[in-house]
């Protein structure tokens, strides 16, 4: 028998992973790479301002509404003459984690309804999508509200209470994906090699179904910036600690006067939300195959 | 040659029927269900390659499938050396399928966009055996180089590979478990024909080298006659006929066979010349509503009052020459 | 052949991809008498399919153009006709059907509507009598029970029955030239037979010059009496289908042929391997080079083959081949 490879004549690529070809593709979409720049340079104000930048953001460390650039406060003061520099700064920490961690919930309710939903047919992807259905119909902001009036405003109740209202565009998502690819043939496949139920779901059907799921995580993450936002502008906060919309709620009588205490944290919010989804759409771009094939 | 040829089969299938249920009609609890494979029964001899070819809607992969336990099964056994594999649960499943492996038609949709070569041929000796990573490294490379692969290209992932080397890849990750079955359903269709010949070569050469048994899903005839031993002829789940490669392509008996290899095209200018085009005017009938009778005798030449009656029992008229038609009868002759 | 109804000349067709600029279609010069029918044979993206596209005007509209050659139909020079002609022309003089029944028809639309708006903005004619021609049209394409169809959507129908539609629809203007692009690929075997015994009727019938884009040599076989076998954008062989059939010329055409197994008369027990074309078409990068483009893949390989594009050889009996080793193959 000839041993020889046969197809010599053919062209052999280099190994390259998928990773270094979504970068390929995403470094093309001019505005989402300069959207990523501002979003490293936010998250690195989040982690490093407060501690290079050490004013106290409760201190009330000048007279009330200074304007900004006067006396030294880069961005003035607000109607307790505190330093809106440092309340910006420091509410960054809060509005980025809160964002997160809320996508984070999320995503893991969603994808984990989804993914079963998609997976198993019949009386559970019934009730699963039942189960879904409702909570899209609640509204969403007021559920949240009641579920923080209720428990209490701290941060981690506000974030689940976003969690837990925001999760059925991932899980409907989630489960369309599934449903597509497990009629896919490298699906039989590895049934055929034997493969069990949480393998396929986990290891061979989840990986193909991520990146509608990533850019909407990504997505996920500035809506929930902005029910945060949302949230505290109603009241609903924890008041030990500074975020955006916290801001603006407690400025917004004075908004008339000193214009700039609200609209220099709304700039905040404003600018990371679009820096959020344009990233994502580059990530869309990015992780659609189809698009790589031109 | 490394063939045994036993007595007993290697695969023997009795009396195999899939049913689909189909939301249609009115009224709650009224359920229709849809014979993709309609009893049928065939025995395929050990190192040896039973084709099963028939139209769209034949049945032909549905039947594959439920060989391979990747449908469930309405009735019947599916006996793979002796034992029916259709009742195996848990590890008596997993040696099974150890047993029976399966080549797909689609080589851009059949291997997984995120895994590496390697991990694709390796993945059902990760489920299915317990050998050591040492191991599987080793099998993995000796089958890439009996597929026509080369070590180079072990960890590219399936894009980055032509039609013809996915489908490599997809052949050796059948033969990771050292099955005795594989099923080939449709393994060059959606190839371009000059690949279609390397791989249709190195599915005959890995045959006699490693003493396989195919069944082989295709609806094109002229690859069939050059792959098969024997022929199953679907229509409308049912097997219609069924002989060795010989008697099926010189003496095809049922109308269907006949009017299927006369619908051919053909470079043979003697044959083109020579043989007479049946035609099969209409369409098949709608297969949830199936007619009483022989389900081709609405559009066979030749039928009678009697096909639209009874339907014809699968009977033995020559030496391993089955055929279900009422017009042909112990002398196998074509009734056309 | 007096004068032909179509004769491209030279024809080269740029196609700007990530790799620069790339003839797909590089010098390629054919005719194609009326009533003739002619069939381009060749793997996939070999540019059978560019060539019909060209000829209709049909081109990826900012990546594809017509760069030098002419292609003259019917007298008329359409590298050069305006867009507004084209349209004219597309449809009413050459039709085209496409290897997809399923998405080639609009779904929210009858089968008779969508007939009748090709006669309606072609051939002015009125509703009622649009539409009556519809029926008549598929009664031509051997619908059963044509008439009571007209009012029938896409997806009342069978894939075979789509594409004859596609067919009645393509044929509704009588145009001289058909081009059908492998138009049963998608389809049963039966079903292909049925659809290929109704184009050679509607051409003894009409009068239609057919121009054939397949893979399978036993298609050709059966429906042209002209072949060209397409490689890597260039013209490999033409000539008779028969004499073709019957001794290649080109290592390639060679290849297409005895690399399927083809149904015989009669069968003996005689099984032996395919013949292998190796490797597969070249990249879209590579197209172009002054060599042999098919070299890689050849086993009658020279030295001359990699260094210059090969010369069209031309036999006595009418066929040309595009091979160094021509005379020897």
């Amino acid at each position: 028998m000839n041993d020889a490879p046969i197809i010599a004549e053919e062209e052999i690529q280099k190994a390259r992973h998928p990773f270094a070809e979504a970068w390929e593709m995403f470094r093309r979409n001019h505005a989402a790479v300069a959207a990523l720049i501002v979003l490293i340079l936010i998250v690195l104000g989040a982690i490093f301002g407060p501690i290079l930048y050490a004013t106290d953001p409760f201190e009330m460390v000048w007279s009330p509404f200074s304007p900004p650039g006067e006396e030294g406060f880069l961005l003035g003061t607000d109607y307790l003459g505190r330093d809106l520099a440092s309340m910006i700064l420091n509410g960054a920490r809060v509005s980025i984690i809160i964002g997160l961690a809320a996508a984070f919930v999320s995503v893991f309710i969603g994808v984990s309804v989804g993914a079963l939903a998609g997976y198993y047919s019949g009386i559970i992807e019934e009730i699963l999508m039942r189960v879904t259905e409702f909570f899209q119909v609640l509204p969403t902001l007021l559920f949240s509200m009641v579920i923080v009036a209720l428990f209490g405003a701290s941060l981690p109740m506000i974030t689940f209470a976003i969690g837990v209202v925001s999760w059925t565009a991932v899980a409907r998502i989630t489960r369309s994906e599934f449903l597509r690819i497990r009629e896919l043939e490298y699906v039989t496949a590895s049934r055929a090699s034997g493969a069990k139920d949480m393998k396929l779901i986990f290891r061979i059907i989840l990986p193909n179904a991520l990146p509608p799921i990533i850019v909407q995580s990504a997505l996920m993450v500035g809506s929930a910036i902005l029910f945060e936002a949302g949230l505290s502008f109603l009241g609903l906060t924890d008041p030990n600690v500074v975020s955006w919309g916290q801001i603006i709620g407690s400025n917004r009588q004075y908004i008339l006067d000193a214009s700039y205490t609200v609209t220099i944290p709304g700039l905040a919010i404003f600018i990371t939300v679009l820096a959020i989804s344009l990233v994502g759409d580059g990530l869309n771009d990015a992780l659609n195959p189809k698009l790589r094939q031109r | 040659m490394a063939r045994k040829t036993d007595a007993a089969p290697l695969l023997d299938v009795e009396n195999l029927t899939v049913r689909f249920a189909v939301k249609r009609g009115s009224g709650w609890g009224h359920k229709s269900y849809l014979y993709a494979v309609d009893d049928i029964s065939f025995a395929v001899k050990r190192g040896e390659t039973l084709a099963i070819v028939g139209e769209s809607g034949s049945g032909k992969t549905t039947a594959a499938l439920a060989i391979a336990r990747l449908v469930n099964v309405y009735k019947g056994k599916v006996n793979l050396d002796g034992t029916d594999i259709l009742h195996l649960e848990g590890e008596n499943l997993r040696q099974a399928r150890t047993k029976v492996q399966f080549i797909f038609q689609d080589p851009y949709s059949s291997l997984n966009p995120r895994l590496r070569a390697e991990a694709i041929v390796r993945e059902p000796l990760d489920s299915l055996s317990n050998k050591s990573d040492k191991e599987c490294k080793e099998i993995v490379n000796r089958l890439f180089k009996a597929v026509g692969l080369r070590p180079e290209q072990l960890r590219l992932f399936p894009h980055q590979f032509s039609g013809g080397q996915r489908q490599r890849i997809g052949i050796a990750r059948a033969l990771a478990t050292q099955p005795e079955l594989i099923i080939c359903d449709e393994p060059v269709s959606a190839l371009d024909v000059a690949v279609q010949a390397q791989i249709l070569n190195l599915l005959r050469k890995l045959q006699t080298e490693f003493g396989l048994t195919y069944l082989f899903i295709s609806h094109d005839l002229g690859v069939v006659q050059h792959m098969c031993d024997s022929i199953a002829v679907m229509y409308m789940g049912k097997i219609v006929e069924h002989a060795n490669r010989l008697s099926l392509f010189n003496n095809p008996l049922h109308p269907y066979t006949a009017a299927l290899l006369s619908a051919v095209p053909s470079v043979d200018k003697k044959r083109r010349e020579s043989a007479k085009r049946i035609l099969i005017p209409g369409d098949p009938p709608d297969p949830v509503n199936l007619p009483s009778g022989c389900r081709f005798a609405n559009r066979c030449p030749v039928a009678q009052a009697q096909c639209s009656e009874l339907e014809p029992d699968l009977k033995m008229v020559a030496d391993g020459h089955r055929i279900a038609c009422h017009l042909v009868d112990e002398d196998a002759k074509s009734p056309l | 052949m007096a004068t032909p109804l179509l004769k491209v000349e030279n024809l080269r067709v740029e196609l700007t991809t990530r790799d620069g600029v790339v003839p797909v279609i590089d010098d390629l010069s054919f005719e194609l008498g009326a009533g003739e029918s002619i069939s381009f044979v060749g793997e996939s993206g070999c540019g059978k399919s560019m060539t019909a596209l060209g000829i209709m005007g049909l081109l990826p509209e900012g990546i594809g153009r017509i760069a030098s050659g002419t292609i003259t139909f019917d007298g008329e020079e359409l590298t050069t006709a305006s867009e507004k002609r084209l349209r004219d022309i597309r449809g009413n003089e050459i039709s085209m059907i496409f290897q997809e029944p399923m998405t080639s028809l609009n779904p929210v639309y009858t089968v008779g509507e969508q007939i009748a708006e090709v006669l309606r903005a072609h051939q002015g004619l009125g509703h009622k009598a649009a539409w009556e021609r519809a029926g008549e049209l598929l009664d031509a394409v051997r619908i059963p029970n044509a008439k009571g169809r007209v009012g029938d959507y896409p997806f009342q129908m069978s894939g075979g029955q789509r594409q004859r539609v596609m067919i009645a629809m393509a044929l509704a203007c009588e145009p001289k030239i058909l081009i059908a692009d492998e138009p049963t690929t998608a389809l049963d075997v039966t079903v292909q037979a049925q659809i290929f015994d109704l184009l050679r009727d509607l051409r003894t019938q009409t009068g239609t010059s057919i121009i054939l884009i397949t893979h399978d040599m036993g298609a050709v076989a059966e429906m042209a009496e002209r072949m060209i076998v397409m490689y890597a954008g260039r013209m490999a062989e033409i000539g008779p289908v028969d004499q073709i059939i019957e001794h290649a010329h080109h290592p390639y055409t060679k290849g297409l042929i005895s690399c399927v197994p083809h149904i015989v008369s009669t069968l003996t027990d005689e099984r032996q391997d395919l013949t292998e074309v190796p490797g597969i078409v070249p990249s879209l990068k590579d197209f172009g080079k002054n060599q042999c483009l098919f070299a890689s893949r050849c086993k009658y390989l020279t030295q001359q083959c990699t260094k210059g594009r090969p010369p069209s050889i031309k036999f006595e009996n009418g066929q040309l081949a595009d091979c160094w080793q021509a005379e020897g193959v």
